[in-house]
């Protein structure tokens, strides 16, 4: 299969091996379970339970509100706890609204929509009304609901699936002990996404240095001629949606459009198993692969977790600390974030946990930018990272956003390899903030400017109205127009 | 402004600004240490004097702007500047060049800009061409080599009334050899007549010759080069493209007059040609960002370095060719920047137009 070239990347410590080999365990079952309102980009849950309610394992427990939200399950059997303000994981530390389920120890399943006999043949509907109110989400980190990216065929004209097993995320093994251990659920889950998207191919993408998954992942393919699997170069971070495309498909996605622009879609391996669980067997999304790793971490281990468990309960699993970490990270070292509380639950995004010794972290106090271009060089976009935070620095928002510091993908490569040390990707999330409230703000404004406007113009019409019947003029014409006022 | 505390990458190279530097001073290890020999103890003085006023001049200036002097020494740049300036002196020019020098590129060139990275001129450049101007007669006597603890090279006490006494004895200077070539066409005699009573190019190569620090072993100046490429402290743009913008038009120009333009290995191994290609021109700070910036930077340096050595007043033109271009950086680096992924040049959104089935 052809490989298109890419623009930059970098090449950081993999570090994989800490924990490749070790094959996915499950979790003893905790006893508390917190799950968060919102663990997914779009609109909040909302609760459908009640204190002290008991709840089956599989019972949904949060709906989603419209379609751009994600329904939530109960991981366990037991009691609902507690509603209430708990420790989010997000880098700010802040809490949000969380179920708590005190587990029953049975952890018994409750009733789940029924299997979908035969996929093939269903309505493609049926398959993303199920994937939808199995709470799926995109597992890959982006937690995008599902079903909207399954439902881009309706928008799009599309031909390619695009299975995303890349994992360039140093560090992370979680889809490479899935891919290896569940090939043929995730070949399933895409031929079902296939289907759903009306995509005629599928191609998986998996990073070479993952052998034993690419191998697994052929034999699982081989007796569906539209599938493809094919090993893409070790370069972070190729497994962005965007780059992923270009490097397999030659196309490449316009900016300020969604990939389907150029007739494909991508979901991570993970996610395509979850739809395979949901379709074949009615399960929601209540557990997934976690990475325990790090320099810190007494016994590395890749574990199948319920979503709401605290991370405490993973670390003490994996026999504790061997070391005081440096730096506790949620997610990969690349994108992921500070773990602010070991009590953090697992929640879908939640890929690996990372207890980094004082041994794996380089860092150095930051300099002037020496304008060694290496940030350009490396940039997947092609921006200019160094002149962007230049601007950035001088609170020159504008300037910044001119030269498309909105394209950013946020993957830290020119943080990475800038000897001065400056946290570039910060000042380009710190900016695109806020110049996102700014757009918000601006396109709120309108609205209201177009509403007064309305109002303005209404008013006037009533005046007139009003003016013309005292004038008797005749007396339709007067509550006509009142009447369109109402309107 | 933004709040600044920890978050991603936790990962980063195993590079800094001052591994960067300490690289470029291994890289001119070599040829510095085989001048020093070659030069003998004047050498030494004024390579030390120079390199330690800089750093004198740099903390001085960091201690007027209120700003940590340790942790912005500890970068390097104020030696790794001195060093370079010290490069492109008249090996037994008097000690207070090597000061005067050090005011120039430190305090005027860098500080006043704002310190590390803000610069438009490369420092050492800057002094140089400074001290050319204001004192030619100095900046233009050089001596023929007289390696150390050779029948006339001078003792250590002696060396010390040549650089700090200005002691210079008349019979030890010489031409350089761009600067022979040139004094030798105004008195009408031809360069293939000049060049071919002038030191081999085999001297040349191997530094046995009159000229700056520097200016004087190509091969092992280049070494050194070959070394920061190997690190990736440099890429290849900026020195291959000098390279090609002196040897192209020279061997076009030699082509067709010889008897009035230098053939192309003289202009690749003389002066400071490779000096400049490697460890000049290369500078981060005053060169552009992206690869085609600096491949148009390098060739304007090296074409307009032949072109001020064949047509102007000065035999070296490499110091005034990288300031010229130095002032075109910024220029350059705003037309050069790469595509955007998924825009057009102009940056509008691309429009995709290949088929789907
Ligand atoms: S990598 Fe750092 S020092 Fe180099 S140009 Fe970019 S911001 Fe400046
Ligand atoms: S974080 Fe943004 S600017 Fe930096 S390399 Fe990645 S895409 Fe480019």
């Amino acid at each position: 299969m052809k490989i298109f070239d890419l623009p930059g990347g970098v090449h950081p410590a993999y570090r994989k091996e800490q924990s490749s080999e070790l094959a996915i365990r499950p979790l003893p079952l905790p006893k508390r379970l917190y799950i968060p309102l919102q663990q997914h980009v779009g609109a909040l849950s909302v609760p459908i339970v009640a204190v002290g309610d008991t709840v089956a394992k599989g019972q949904v427990l949060c709906v989603r509100q419209g379609s751009f939200s994600a329904t939530q399950h109960a991981p366990t059997s037991g009691r609902i706890a507690a509603i209430e303000s708990f420790v989010a994981p997000h880098a700010s530390g802040l809490a949000q609204d969380t179920i708590v389920i005190e587990s029953d120890g049975q952890d018994a399943w409750g009733e789940l929509p029924a299997p979908i006999a035969d996929p093939f043949s269903v309505d493609p509907a049926e398959i993303i009304e199920r994937v939808a109110i199995s709470g799926i989400v995109g597992l890959g980190g982006a937690i995008f609901p599902a079903a909207i990216k399954l439902n881009m065929g309706q928008q799009y004209k599309l031909d390619t699936l695009l299975i995303n097993g890349a994992e360039c995320e140093p560090y992370l093994t979680c889809d490479d002990r899935l891919m290896r251990e569940y090939a043929a659920e995730v070949i399933d889950g895409a031929r079902l996404m296939a289907r759903a998207l009306g995509a005629r191919r599928i191609i998986v993408a998996v990073e070479e240095n993952k052998p034993q998954a690419i191998a697994s992942l052929k034999a699982a393919a081989q007796a569906h001629e539209e599938i493809r699997v094919t090993g893409v170069p070790i370069r972070y971070p190729v497994g962005y949606a965007q780059h992923l495309t270009k490097m397999v498909t030659g196309r490449e996605t316009p900016a300020e459009h969604r990939n389907a622009e150029v007739g494909v879609v991508t979901h991570n391996v993970a996610t395509a198993r979850a739809v395979h669980q949901a379709v074949r067997f009615g399960r929601p999304l209540i557990s997934r692969i976690v990475t325990v790793t790090g320099g810190a971490i007494r016994q590395a281990a890749n574990l199948d977790v319920l979503i709401g468990t605290p991370v405490s309960d993973l670390v003490e699993f994996c026999g504790g600390f061997s070391e005081t970490p440096k730096q506790l990270v949620l997610g990969g070292p690349m994108m992921g974030q500070p773990l602010p509380d070991l009590a953090v639950p697992i929640v879908k995004g939640s890929a690996g946990i990372l207890a980094m010794s004082a041994a794996e972290l380089v860092e150095s106090r930051e300099r002037p930018c020496i304008r060694c271009g290496s940030c350009v060089d490396v940039c997947p976009c092609g921006l200019s990272p160094m002149e962007m935070a230049a601007f950035i620095r001088k609170d020159k928002l504008d300037a910044a956003d001119k030269i498309f510091v909105g394209d950013c993908i946020g993957c830290g490569s020119c943080s990475w390899v800038c000897p001065s040390y400056i946290p570039l990707v910060q000042y380009f999330n710190y900016a695109n903030g806020v110049l996102g409230d700014q757009a918000r703000q601006r396109r709120k404004n309108d609205r209201v400017k177009t509403l007064s406007e309305a109002h303005a113009v209404r008013a006037e019409q009533a005046e007139k109205a009003r003016q013309a019947a005292r004038a008797g003029k005749t007396a339709a014409a007067a509550p006509q127009s009142t009447n369109e006022v109402q309107a | 402004m933004m709040a600044v505390g920890k978050s991603a990458p936790f990962s980063h190279a195993e590079n800094s600004v001052t591994r960067a530097m300490l690289l470029v001073m291994l890289a001119l290890a070599p040829a510095t240490l085989f001048n020093f020999w070659l030069f003998g103890w004047p050498a030494i003085f004024l390579f030390a004097t120079t390199v330690a006023a800089c750093v004198g001049v740099e903390a001085l200036c960091l201690n007027l702007a209120g700003k940590e002097i340790g942790f912005y020494l500890r970068d390097g740049s104020a030696i790794l500047t001195g060093w370079l300036l010290a490069m492109s002196l008249p090996p037994w020019a008097p000690w207070w060049t090597g000061v005067v020098g050090a005011i120039a590129a430190i305090a005027i060139t860098k500080q006043a800009y704002g310190g590390v990275g803000q610069n438009l001129f490369n420092p050492a450049m800057v002094a140089r061409v400074a001290l050319l101007i204001s004192f030619p007669l100095v900046m233009t006597t050089w001596v023929a080599p007289s390696p150390l603890f050779s029948a006339n090279a001078p003792g250590f006490a002696q060396a010390l009334t040549i650089t700090f006494g200005g002691n210079l004895p008349d019979a030890m200077t010489s031409a350089t050899t761009l600067g022979h070539v040139k004094t030798e066409l105004t008195r009408g005699i031809s360069v293939l007549e000049s060049t071919a009573n002038l030191t081999a190019l085999s001297d040349m190569l191997f530094g046995l010759r009159a000229g700056s620090l520097g200016e004087t072993s190509a091969l092992l100046i280049v070494l050194g080069g070959a070394f920061l490429l190997i690190k990736r402290i440099i890429s290849w743009h900026i020195p291959v493209a000098v390279i090609v913008g002196v040897v192209a038009p020279a061997a076009l120009a030699h082509a067709i007059d010889p008897d009035r333009y230098a053939g192309p290995l003289f202009h690749l191994f003389s002066g400071a040609t490779f000096l400049g290609a490697f460890f000049i021109a290369t500078d981060y700070v005053t060169s552009p960002v992206s690869k085609p910036g600096k491949l148009i930077f390098g060739a304007g340096c090296g074409l307009l370095a032949w072109v001020i050595r064949t047509y102007a007043g000065y035999p070296e033109g490499m110091a005034f060719a990288v300031l010229l271009m130095n002032a075109l950086t910024p220029i350059i680096d705003q037309y050069t920047r790469p595509r955007v992924f998924g825009r057009a040049r102009d940056g509008k959104p691309l429009v995709f137009n290949g088929s789907i089935e």
